[in-house]
């Protein structure tokens, strides 16, 4: 389980975390939302560490993230970065195989790049992408290297950053169904940030938004939408008018 | 006054921030060199890039210079009918100055810039974020392999442009001013000495240090966009061409005038 209390995160005189709050069960799917420079990719790097939040704590399973043996604890992680974030000199199969060739006990390099073309088969790339460079990529493919890469440790716990932003309706759709199979299969908690709710709708259990630098709603995602509470009303339709400004 | 003395101390004191921060930089850098893992493939694909591929950029710098050289001092010494000191002379200041020092800049505005460049591009895609969640330590992955390539890469190519810059100066001195091969040749190795060569070498090693190390700074510390990364691979070509002509400076009223 993931537990935040009292996070806070400024960036000079940009206050960007206030005090949040919130709880990821062991196993369930988090979506966060919330408008452009909110403080989602902020919250999860303050999770990851890539961060350091300047007040408040983050426990996983009951202990400090800040005081855990750092490969221990990032070795539990898997995270698709918003961009695919993929190493532009080394060849797909190797992006995917990153993790397993390295750390405390890597496999040898045959051993890795099977699991690796094992991994985007389950993404739905082929085995020749293995020996492509990211480069020679589309977006959407990218997307899916970055997602098996992701995967490729079998990690308990997954980070989506904005996993559909850029792909066009269909390949959203895809890269939705992709992360919600692979999510219940392992097994794995997870959390996403996205604008998009038809990924929402896809991949949550349960949905928190954050605005103004705390979480204003959390809930499953079944009552999302009877949720009275007016932000989250305003942004899961769309509207321009409503008490989140249009003009930030 | 108070304004005044702000003006002057706020650009002191961020030139001494930076000081400290490169210094920091450095010594995490070098506390890292010998602790494990070691990345050879990353160390390999370094000198390659870094070492290999600046040679013919190096060899044209070393030729061009040793020939210009040569006809100058053959101007210069004319004056006072000492045309004889032609190839001691080129011999002595390629090894010692020139060859390190264009050496090094050459590199630095070939190497410095594209390792600011691709790091800080790295930096703003967030594969360097990505590096983090896979456990492997951004500083021992991408700028110790690269700051230990140069180190170890430059006095090679310093030593070999000393040979091309040589090689220039002989060409033009046997072909432009009427020297004798042999003579030549003969003057170049009776006056060089062993540290006029060791010196240029332990200078390159110093610069390929520097220029690594300013280009993976700059990378590492690059502001968001394509603007920032511009800005880092600037700063990157300045800061290494500065520092490597102030510490040749130092190094030199070191080495010859203790």
């Amino acid at each position: 389980m993931i537990e935040l209390r009292g996070v806070h995160k400024r960036f000079g005189e940009n206050r960007v975390l206030q005090g949040v709050d919130l709880t990821v069960a062991s196993g369930t799917s988090m979506v966060i939302i919330g408008g452009s420079g909110t403080g989602k990719s902020v919250l999860l790097k303050c999770i990851l560490g890539l961060v350091r939040p300047d007040q408040g704590t983050i426990t996983l399973d009951g202990q400090d993230v800040t005081k855990a043996d750092r490969d221990a604890f990032l070795a539990r992680f898997g995270m698709l970065f918003q961009g695919g974030a993929l190493f532009d000199s080394l060849k797909v199969w190797e992006n995917v195989a990153f993790r397993l060739v390295r750390g405390a006990k890597p496999l040898p390099k045959a051993q890795a790049r099977e699991v690796a073309i094992e991994k985007l088969r389950r993404v739905g790339l082929k085995p020749e992408t293995a020996d492509q460079f990211p480069a020679e990529l589309s977006g959407g493919m990218q997307k899916r290297v970055g997602l098996a890469r992701a995967i490729a440790a079998n990690p308990e716990i997954i980070f989506f950053d904005e996993p559909t932003t850029g792909l066009d309706p269909i390949m959203a759709g895809v890269i939705n169904d992709l992360i919600r199979e692979i999510v219940t299969e392992m097994g794995a908690t997870a959390m996403t940030i996205t604008h998009d709710m038809s990924s929402v709708r896809a991949i949550a259990d349960n949905v928190a938004m954050l605005h103004g630098g705390v979480i204003r709603w959390t809930g499953p995602v079944s009552e999302m939408d009877a949720t009275p509470d007016p932000y989250v009303q305003q942004f899961i339709h769309g509207r321009a008018e409503g008490p989140i400004a249009s003009v930030r | 006054m108070t304004a005044v003395l702000g003006a002057i101390g706020r650009p002191v004191l961020q030139a001494l921030a930076a000081v400290g921060r490169v210094a920091l930089f450095a010594a995490q850098v070098l506390g890292h060199i010998l602790r494990p893992p070691f990345y050879l493939r990353e160390l390999g694909l370094a000198v390659l890039q870094i070492g290999w591929f600046s040679l013919p950029v190096v060899a044209l710098t070393a030729i061009f210079t040793g020939g210009a050289l040569a006809l100058q001092i053959y101007a210069g010494g004319s004056r006072f009918n000492a045309e004889t000191v032609v190839p001691s002379i080129v011999a002595i200041g390629i090894t010692r100055e020139l060859g390190p020092v264009l050496g090094g800049l050459m590199v630095a505005a070939r190497v410095a810039s594209s390792i600011a460049a691709e790091i800080g591009t790295m930096k703003v895609t967030e594969q360097i974020d990505a590096l983090v969640t896979l456990s492997t330590n951004p500083l021992k992955y991408l700028a110790v392999p690269r700051v230990l390539a140069a180190t170890l890469s430059m006095p090679v190519l310093v030593a070999v442009g000393d040979a091309i810059g040589i090689m220039g100066g002989w060409l033009v001195g046997i072909t432009r001013l009427d020297f004798n091969s042999a003579v030549y040749l003969k003057n170049t190795v009776d006056f060089l000495e062993g540290w006029d060569i060791g010196s240029g070498l332990v200078k390159g090693a110093v610069f390929g240090f520097i220029v690594a190390l300013m280009g993976c700074y700059h990378g590492m510390n690059s502001a968001r966009g394509a603007q920032g990364v511009g800005a880092a691979t600037k700063a990157a070509v300045v800061s290494a061409s500065v520092l490597i002509l102030a510490s040749n400076y130092v190094l030199t009223e070191v080495f010859f005038t203790s």
